[in-house]
């Protein structure tokens, strides 16, 4: 009687951990499973009960002000005495924190540099993922790259170079109008065998931090510039294929 | 200070007392202050309940409340299959969700309050839980489970714990 998938693929659906294809399973499955479907009822009532009785309790004030007094003795360090003959020993420290935090700085912002690629790569995969949610994937059908290309006249400030690779294996299957951090991009549905491949395009930027190539979520991206574009390729496809229509798309 | 009323929220449901989430709160700020070090850039929130939960559970140790230390495997199940009664659960009032949360096992009030009450995802319970993710997601799925069940239990006379 107790469906299998209950224990943790219904929790995991309930609480928005699974991947837009292992959603759009669970969602095929629980409309033939009643079972299911009572007990998602059911964490939905429990959940509902839960968050409508308050339960979260703040910080009370006299905590805020204990905080205030035993944190700051914390992160004091300890007195240090010093004699004039030691001064030079001073000087020599104060360079060395100098050169330390200079070089951390710039440790800092390779970081930070890398995080953000890190964080584009990452609405990058989730615009991606949204696309493959159903009747999300395109706003225009079709394999003809002068229908899609006039499609998009109008719709955004500039004209994104449409091609259809259908003889080298990547058939164009249409496009849309996509929001990627805060800015419209054009993006091209492919085709690749059984994958689907969006390619997302947008006016170049300074500081635009997507470049090379990478992996996440078992997600391949490839970001490449060209003519005052900048092009990202995801799909689950293998990277050698973006890197392939990568090279299409680079060649006149 | 950031996260304090993350930190002070976890504490209150692990330990079951105000006074004592003040008291282990403020110790784990500090030892969050002293090994700041310790911090590898990321989620400093998750980072932050880490040690909170860390010092929870070591304040449950010390003062010998013996019974919270069953890990997950340990627990005694609720029946495995649930009764069309406790599914359809009925409207519950603040107190009678309170008792049946602060009646789970510890390591069940802790996942059911990052979840529900503080919205962690299961990838930051798994590091402030230090916990497999499989591991997290059956466990959340038996607290849920376990939760229902006290709420569907009758309700015992005098029952009820003083803060």
């Amino acid at each position: 009687m107790t469906c299998e998938l209950t224990q943790t693929r219904l929790h995991a659906y309930f609480d928005g951990e699974m991947d837009a294809i292992g959603a759009a399973e669970f969602e095929r499955h629980l409309e033939a499973c009643p079972d299911c479907e009572m007990r998602l009822a059911a964490e939905e009532k429990l959940r509902a009960a839960l968050s409508g009785a308050q339960l979260y309790e703040r910080a009370p004030e006299s905590l805020r002000k204990k905080l205030q007094i035993s944190l700051p003795k914390a992160a004091v360090p300890p007195p240090v005495s010093r004699s004039r003959a030691e001064s030079w020993r001073w000087l020599a420290i104060a360079a060395t924190v100098v050169l330390a935090t200079f070089l951390g700085w710039q440790y800092l912002r390779s970081l930070n540099r890398f995080s953000q690629q890190q964080a584009m790569a990452a609405l990058i995969v989730d615009a991606h993922l949204r696309s493959l949610q159903p009747g999300h994937l395109e706003d225009v059908i079709s394999t003809d790259q002068h229908t899609v290309k006039p499609w998009f006249d109008g719709k955004i400030d500039f004209a994104p170079p449409v091609r259809d690779f259908a003889n080298d294996g990547f058939p164009l299957m249409g496009g849309r109008l996509d929001v990627i951090d805060g800015r419209t991009a054009a993006a091209l549905v492919y085709g690749r065998r059984k994958h689907i491949v969006n390619v997302f395009v947008a006016k170049t930027q300074p500081g635009d931090s997507l470049n090379g190539s990478g992996e996440l979520q078992g997600y391949h991206w490839v970001a490449w510039q060209q003519n005052g574009f900048t092009f990202t390729a995801v799909s689950d496809a293998a990277s050698a294929d973006l890197d392939q229509l990568k090279q299409l798309s680079l060649a006149p | 200070m950031p996260h304090r009323d993350a930190a002070y929220n976890l504490a209150r449901w692990i330990l079951r007392g105000r006074a004592q989430a003040e008291d282990v709160t403020q110790e784990a700020f500090l030892r969050a202050y002293r090994s700041f070090g310790g911090f590898q850039s990321g989620n400093a929130r998750a980072w932050l309940l880490q040690i909170v939960r860390n010092c929870c559970f070591t304040w449950l140790q010390q003062n010998h409340v013996a019974e919270e230390m069953t890990e997950f495997d340990e627990l005694t199940m609720p029946p495995k299959t649930e009764n069309p009664e406790s599914l359809a659960m009925a409207s519950y009032d603040r107190e009678r969700l309170q008792r049946a949360l602060e009646d789970l096992p510890a390591h069940f009030r802790e996942i059911l309050v990052l979840r529900e009450l503080e919205g962690c995802s299961y990838k930051e319970i798994a590091a402030i839980t230090t916990r497999p993710i499989g591991t997290v997601m059956s466990a959340l799925a038996r607290a849920r489970q376990q939760l229902r069940f006290l709420l569907t239990e009758p309700v015992p006379k005098g029952a009820g714990r003083d803060l």
